[in-house]
């Protein structure tokens, strides 16, 4: 910095150069900072239109009766909490979300730990290969899921017949619903971690693990006492991430079981979809989608906190 | 014992352990590549079940006994009868002309707020690039409710350009943050160099900033590609005529009918859906995997 503006007002004389050079650094710093606000504009507008005044515009709608003419408080909120319906919502909610997010951490890391050890070129070619249901999109994968869960023509039931299996009812009963819910969100997510999960690991020192191959520590020591120190916030970051997404996840349970049998594959979007969009009752439906709200937000406060501390990481 | 009979014995016993460590590395890449080949095989089941099924006639489909995961009598009738098909061909063009829009706006939005705050801040930017981080992780099933008030007010229901306004929110936030990292890095004698010979803010944008962080511009390019290629739930909730609609929402209210599920259609709709993102992700996969991993692989 001080070699470039000495470089620019070599010519100057001492004094006036001075002088000049506080001048034109504050007009300078003004109308840098007016651009960047013009510059930053469009997002601020994007932002504050479409994201902060409807999510405070959907605290306010779930508090108005069904026609959207009286103000009702709580009601709404008390009206959902004694339903059976939405219990069973809230905990389907967090079964999908939480069991999911296990699973494709396990998966992900799993892979990633086997194709560290293989080469650069067959590397991509096998990241390439199990990328493909993360790089479909959702909805078409679902229905082709879907279409494999098929009560008559199952593809999985012809496997399972195969081997004297008898047929599983995939999407008709309850619990069997939830699980194919669960898988085919796995299914979708894993490779994602899949990759973070890579690019972390090999940013581990190698040095790390040949001192431990010296102190004679064996694959699994390596794993404790390295690799996951090493890897904590990076994991930490991503399974936060992901419950949030899985947890606001619409369009496997919409495609796949429309929320039932007996509504127990049902989660907050798609709830929420059925009560605000479908039966017209708006209110209630952003009375619904507002419970996911302070799960999100404990999440995203460990996420910002999870990437400022990273940051600083990779700053230091 | 002599020296050379010491050395000849270390040296046959570094030479073994060299060959048991070596064996050992080759039957631990076997283990891996098989295991890996499992989850191939997992991962991969259902896109070639569409596949495989979008070659089928109906009469195959419906018949029982054969295995369904094998095409006996291969034929391209469903995707010649979509490609023929007006109302998919609505949704095709539908889904390309909003992305197209999404992508330009997203990425305008995107390039000038990064540059802004990764380069020239102001008071608030600080905030502003934590809000924006925020932003993204509020999800969309949060906010569809009041939006479908909102898109009522601005009387864009049942318009297919609802969704160019609304797909930026969801990609702008994270082509954002994309792109102040990308940014970040560029070293700051560039732009003073820049300033120097007299080039404008706008201008050290457009001649530096930009060709230099192209590959952070690709991942945020492809990031707004699939978010708006592939989003289902505000084109659910806000369209409903087929010439508004676009391609997920379109396969599924046009091919199923009531209980008629004509599978070979839907699932050759999938193939013909999918293959833009396919393709794009097959060449550029690199750029989007560096672009999301950015944060993992420093330090």
């Amino acid at each position: 910095m001080p070699d470039a503006t000495g470089a620019a007002t070599r010519g100057m004389p001492p004094i006036a150069r001075g002088a000049r050079r506080a001048g034109t650094a504050r007009r300078l710093a003004g109308r840098r900072s007016t651009i960047a606000f013009c510059l930053c504009l469009p997002l601020i507008l994007l932002v504050a239109g479409f994201v902060i005044y409807p999510a405070f515009y959907a605290i306010w709608l779930s508090m108005l009766n069904k026609k959207m003419t009286a103000f009702v408080g709580l009601d709404n909120f008390a009206f959902l909490l004694k339903r059976n319906t939405f219990q069973l919502v809230i905990f389907q909610s967090c079964l999908f979300a939480v069991s999911a997010v296990i699973f494709k951490a396990l998966l992900g890391f799993i892979m990633a730990h086997l194709m560290h050890n293989l080469s650069g070129r067959s590397q991509r070619i096998w990241r390439g290969l199990l990328l493909v249901p993360w790089v479909i999109p959702l909805p078409l994968s679902t229905l082709t899921w879907w279409w494999m869960f098929d009560p008559s023509y199952s593809a999985f039931n012809w496997l399972l017949n195969q081997f004297g299996i008898g047929s599983v009812p995939w999407l008709g009963v309850g619990w069997i619903a939830r699980f194919c819910t669960i898988a085919v969100n796995v299914w979708f997510g894993a490779p994602f971690f899949l990759i973070m999960y890579l690019a972390a690991l090999k940013s581990v020192p190698e040095q790390l693990y040949e001192a431990a191959a010296i102190d004679g520590a064996n694959a699994i020591q390596k794993l404790i006492h390295i690799t996951l120190p090493m890897m904590r916030n990076i994991i930490a970051i991503t399974v936060l991430f992901s419950l949030i997404i899985t947890f606001a996840d619409f369009d496997i349970v919409r495609i796949l079981t429309g929320g039932g049998p007996q509504d127990m594959t049902h989660v907050f979007a798609t709830y929420a979809f059925q009560v605000g969009i479908q039966s017209g009752d708006i209110p209630l439906g952003a009375a619904d989608s507002l419970f996911m709200f302070p799960i999100l937000a404990v999440a995203a406060f460990f996420v910002l906190r999870g990437v400022t501390r990273r940051s600083k990481e990779i700053a230091a | 014992m002599s020296a050379t009979t010491i050395t000849a014995h270390g040296a046959s016993r570094m030479r073994r352990t060299r060959a048991s460590t070596e064996h050992r590395r080759r039957s631990a890449l076997w283990g891996s590549y098989v295991a890996l080949a499992a989850f191939v095989v997992m991962f991969l089941a259902p896109p070639f079940y569409t596949l495989m099924t979008s070659l089928k006639s109906s009469e195959e489909i419906s018949a029982q006994g054969a295995s369904p995961w094998m095409v006996h009598q291969p034929t391209l009738d469903n995707f010649w009868y979509l490609i023929t098909y007006p109302n998919f061909q609505t949704y095709y063009l539908n889904t390309l002309m909003i992305t197209v829009a999404v992508v330009i706006i997203s990425m305008t939005i995107a390039i000038l707020s990064a540059f802004s705050l990764a380069r020239m801040g102001f008071w608030g930017s600080q905030v502003l690039s934590t809000g924006v981080f925020l932003t993204y992780l509020v999800p969309a099933s949060l906010l569809f409710l009041p939006l479908f008030q909102i898109i009522g007010l601005l009387g864009l229901i049942n318009s297919v350009w609802c969704l160019a306004i609304l797909y930026p929110t969801l990609a702008v936030p994270f082509a954002t943050w994309i792109m102040i990292g990308y940014f970040s890095s560029i070293p700051k004698e560039l732009d003073e160099a820049a300033l120097i010979d007299g080039a404008g803010y706008l201008q050290m944008l457009w001649k530096i900033f930009i060709p230099v962080a192209m590959p952070g511009i690709i991942a945020a390019t492809i990031f707004a590609f699939t978010v708006s290629w592939g989003s289902f739930l505000y084109p659910l909730a806000y369209l409903y005529t087929s010439d508004q609609m676009v391609l997920t929402v379109g396969i599924i209210s046009d091919l199923i009918r009531g209980d008629v599920f004509q599978w070979g259609k839907i699932m050759a709709a999938c193939v013909l859906a999918s293959l833009p993102p396919v393709i794009i992700y097959a060449f550029l996969m690199d750029y989007y995997v560096a672009g999301l991993t950015a944060g993992a692989t420093k330090g």
